[in-house]
């Protein structure tokens, strides 16, 4: 974020969707990303529930960026998000009983998601409401992409389904470890080293390009 | 975020003024989905009722006070103090079976049954897991192996239920454990026979529905 004219709205939306992406390249709020991914359903309705709150977190969070003191400023932060949390939990419990169920505490876990008070505190605090949004919604677009890229090889692995859908024929025997946490572990650890890989050999090509 | 400290007295008014307003917008968000949430869960529970009691097709509340069984106020579903028992009751109105909530530990976690019961005979008709942590692929077989579940769908709870080495079941108290998941299988048995000794005198002497309109 060093331009002179600050970033484009379009880059601001897009930085946490890839460049900055909260799981592969900050690494941050890796608990849900963790315990949600046996699925894809889990995953998406899980990212769709972050990014509510992120949104709404850090509209709230920019709105008040002036009238909200420094020395309290994390305790409203955490005010403002647990209310969402708590208003996200409870429409998902009359809305889609099924998937909170899934979900259960991991809902309310919501509230320490390192994403949220992370992007409270080092954007929206500091930015006008709009790029603060766009700024959300990208972060949360990384976010559940990031956990569709997990929860995909895990559900197909482990339980042999997407989306539910059976994918194999009855001989097909799941890789149980692959919905159970050292699954989660082993495929975040897989695709992060692929990243690193493709990173490092861009970075190597574009300093090879600018050298001769 | 300003340059001057504020004031305790201004710190104190923000953080009053933010719980005040996150309260109210709590309180509307909780008014407006209790409904609904309390809606879907009898909505869950009946259906389960309707799963575990072949030929229910509606369910109602009985509860167990001093060991006797009387109807309850209790909504379908519904948490309640005193240990719930739910009449299926086929489409005339008869009550057909019980379906009884119960619980206790699994391998991971506490695991919630809901099994059908007729009482006097002392036969469970249908068992369903209502929430467990199971290990995938293992001990969850408690609710995805049919043929596990098949066990319970003619049962005798009397003297007791009995877990045997698969395929080595000969009586009809008595069922067949799933290999791999010994601890989850003989978990369910615990939960099913320590449950059905509580209900099985209550519900054989009969419901006395009289007294449960009286508060």
């Amino acid at each position: 974020m060093s331009h002179d004219n600050g970033p484009s709205l379009w880059s601001t939306f897009s930085a946490g969707l890839w460049r900055e992406n909260p799981i592969f390249a900050i690494v941050i709020g890796l608990c849900p990303t963790m315990a949600v991914t046996n699925t894809v359903t889990n995953a998406l309705v899980m990212g769709v529930a972050t990014a509510f709150v992120l949104m709404g977190s850090s509209a709230m969070v920019s709105a008040l960026r002036k009238v909200t003191p420094g020395p309290v400023r994390i305790t409203i932060y955490i005010i403002i998000i647990a209310t969402f949390v708590s208003a996200v939990d409870w429409a998902l419990a009359a809305l889609l009983p099924l998937a909170h169920k899934q979900l259960g505490a991991f809902i309310s876990l919501i509230v320490v998601n390192c994403i949220i008070l992370g992007r409270a505190e080092a954007f929206a605090a500091r930015n006008p409401v709009l790029p603060s949004v766009l700024d959300a919604l990208g972060m949360a677009a990384g976010f559940t992409l990031a956990m569709l890229m997990i929860s995909t090889p895990r559900e197909i692995l482990g339980s042999g389904t997407l989306l539910g859908l059976p994918l194999f024929g009855p001989r097909f025997e799941p890789w149980v470890i692959m919905v159970l946490p050292p699954g989660g572990f082993l495929t975040m650890a897989t695709e992060l080293t692929i990243l690193a890989w493709w990173r490092h050999r861009s970075a190597e090509r574009q300093a090879l390009a600018e050298a001769t | 975020m300003s340059a001057p400290e504020p004031t305790s007295a201004t710190l104190i008014g923000t953080l009053t003024l933010a719980g005040l307003l996150s309260g109210l917008v709590l309180v509307g968000v909780f008014q407006s989905t209790k409904p609904l949430i309390a809606a879907n869960r009898a909505a869950a529970m009946e259906a389960a009722v309707t799963r575990v009691v072949p030929g229910a097709v509606k369910a109602a509340s009985y509860e167990r006070v001093d060991g006797k069984v009387r109807a309850s106020q209790v909504a379908v579903g519904a948490s309640s103090d005193k240990p719930m028992a739910y009449a299926g009751l086929d489409k005339a109105g008869k009550v057909v079976g019980y379906a009884i909530p119960a619980e206790g530990p699994g391998f991971m976690d506490t695991i919630r049954v809901l099994y059908g019961y007729v009482p006097g005979a002392g036969t469970i008709v249908g068992m369903e897991v209502l929430d467990s942590r199971e290990t995938p692929g293992l001990g969850d077989k408690i609710y995805k192996d049919a043929d596990f579940v098949a066990n319970f769908k003619k049962l005798d709870s009397k003297p007791e239920i009995v877990g045997k080495k698969k395929g080595t079941k000969s009586k009809p108290n008595e069922i067949d454990f799933i290999t791999g998941a010994t601890i989850s299988s003989k978990a369910i048995v615990k939960i099913l026979n320590g449950s059905a000794a509580q209900w099985a005198e209550p519900l054989a002497a009969g419901a006395t529905p009289t007294q449960g309109k009286q508060p």
